[in-house]
């Protein structure tokens, strides 16, 4: 099954991290990455921007909207994802609990919703 | 700090799951409806978890949480709550247990219910769950955070579990001599599983995992003494008491990780340790080597470096070749090539860590590339070491741990 690792964190906080400690924090991706690659478990996956860079998109009354800033504003804001192929939700309960982000902020895993199961072919 | 007040919560906590495990047990034991059993009690054991950290334990516990249960029962809104069978099975404690709980104590049939929950019958995985929920009153919730699963799975496989013990019969009784071996084997896995999982808590932080750890040792208390001529059941609950000990070693004070051959034995809790060291000598003289007593004497060997000031790794590595020849996971495996490393050097344990790379299972188990990374580090390897530092890192969930291995990795580049 296919699984979306959605990263939430303290963009505030994170702004704040010493330039040692961040080195630190990228390095541990790093190796989070490549531990799923090497299983076998990595489809794919990235790092947003902070959520200051973000623009929304909305068309009301035929009038396009577009906004400065993310469409909640939360003090935890996605900041990165990962998607990975994983055998059933204990397997993925457990590559998220490795992802450096569980023990900082909160990682939310979500089931993709493939096209056979959401229209079966009949 | 003032500790107190935690203590006492602690306390209230432990009897209000003692009484209400011992209830549940005997009730199931008579209706093998576990799930009946948790239900008729369920109001009232949360009514103690709520009200004996403040009031204290009352005098008779399970008299108390009977006539909290009977109350509730009386209440209609909670009757419509309330199931078929967890009505039934209140009538049935509400005339027999009392009755007898008026001049002596209700009997013990826990080791009976874990024998059931831990019967070949049931599904491995769920065990250690089922036990953890049954005896101790653990929520879905709490067993999927401490497993790492989710709780609609397990909360789903525990059901299904109980309706199993009901449906297929699965008997409420300590086994015969002759088959006692292979099923206290379930048992004592189930706790060990429970204990094993509350250890690994990082920092002792996470309240839940950390009692796990407590609960763990409380189950391998009840086993060992309700079975005291069990060897392995002796040996389990001192395996658990060496790792305890050492549990406030584990940190320093910044909170960063020490491993266990550089941690201060000033720290270790020494009566825990003489406790654990009474248990293993005592297995001993039974004459019956197994699984966890080969496991403890690894332990004792460990900690025996307090008197010493030495490790003894050739006794280590004894242990761990006859713990592989009789339990060969591959955990024990890695075990022996790190103790084979320090007997013989980093090529000869190199060489034991590679015979396993075939295993699939390890590809993705930390403690593999965090063996083979120190030794070829050992070896001059950089390269290679710094990979399977990567791979450590990359599989680690523990920060603390995490920032351990980055500071070796770190050192190679110098």
């Amino acid at each position: 099954m296919r699984y979306m690792i959605m990263i939430y964190a303290n963009e505030a906080a994170l702004a704040n991290v010493p330039a040692e400690a961040r080195v630190q924090m990228s390095a541990a991706y790093g190796a989070y990455t490549e531990a799923l690659k090497k299983s076998g478990t990595w489809l794919a996956g990235d790092r947003l921007r902070p959520s200051q860079a973000t623009t929304s998109v909305r068309i009301a009354d035929g009038k396009t909207n577009v906004i400065d800033g993310p469409y909640a504003d939360t003090k935890e804001q996605l900041a990165g994802f990962y998607m990975i192929e994983a055998a059933d939700i204990d397997t993925a309960i457990e590559w998220a609990a490795r992802c450096p982000a569980a023990s900082t902020g909160t990682v939310e895993l979500r089931p993709i919703w493939e096209m056979d199961e959401y229209m079966p072919k009949s | 700090m003032d500790t107190r007040p935690e203590i006492a919560r602690a306390a209230a906590e432990a009897a209000a799951r003692q009484s209400y495990g011992k209830l549940v047990a005997w009730l199931a034991a008579r209706t093998r409806d576990v799930a009946g059993a948790e239900d008729a009690l369920a109001d009232a054991f949360a009514a103690a978890l709520e009200r004996w950290p403040r009031t204290g334990v009352p005098e008779k516990p399970e008299a108390w949480l009977l006539a909290v249960a009977r109350r509730r029962r009386v209440d209609a809104v909670r009757r419509r709550l309330t199931s078929e069978a967890g009505r039934d099975h209140l009538k049935l404690i509400a005339e027999e247990a009392e009755a007898r709980m008026t001049d002596e104590d209700l009997p013990d049939e826990r080791l009976r219910l874990m024998f059931a929950c831990a019967h070949p019958a049931i599904e491995a995985g769920v065990r250690a769950p089922l036990i953890l929920q049954t005896i101790l009153g653990f929520d879905a919730a709490t067993i999927a955070s401490a497993f790492l699963v989710s709780p609609a799975t397990i909360g789903q496989r525990l059901v299904r579990a109980k309706n199993r013990i009901r449906e297929t019969g699965i008997p409420f009784r300590v086994p015969e001599r002759a088959e006692l071996g292979e099923r206290l084997d379930a048992v004592l896995e189930a706790i060990y599983a429970a204990f094993a999982e509350g250890w690994t808590d990082p920092a002792g932080t996470e309240t839940r995992r950390r009692n796990l750890a407590t609960e763990g040792i409380w189950l391998g208390r009840l086993v060992a003494s309700l079975l005291p001529e069990e060897p392995e059941a002796l040996g389990l609950l001192s395996l658990m008491l060496f790792a305890e000990a050492r549990r406030a070693a584990r940190r320093d004070t910044a909170g960063e990780y020490v491993p266990l051959a550089e941690q201060d034995h000033a720290l270790w809790d020494h009566a825990l340790v003489d406790e654990a060291e009474t248990l293993l000598g005592r297995a001993a003289t039974m004459g019956a080597i197994g699984r966890y007593q080969l496991e403890a004497a690894v332990q004792s060997a460990h900690v025996a470096r307090r008197l010493s000031g030495r490790t003894d790794w050739a006794a280590i590595r004894a242990l761990y070749e006859a713990l592989f020849s009789i339990a060969g996971s591959p955990v024990v495996a890695i075990n022996r090539a790190v103790a084979i490393a320090e007997t013989e050097g980093a090529v000869a344990g190199l060489a034991a860590l590679y015979v396993l790379g075939d295993d699939k299972r390890l590809n993705d188990y930390q403690p593999y590339w965090a063996a083979r990374a120190g030794l070829l580090a050992r070896l001059g390897q950089a390269p290679q070491a710094l990979e399977a530092y990567d791979r450590a890192i990359g599989l680690e969930r523990d920060p603390a741990v995490r920032r351990f291995l980055q500071a070796k990795r770190a050192a190679l580049m110098h």
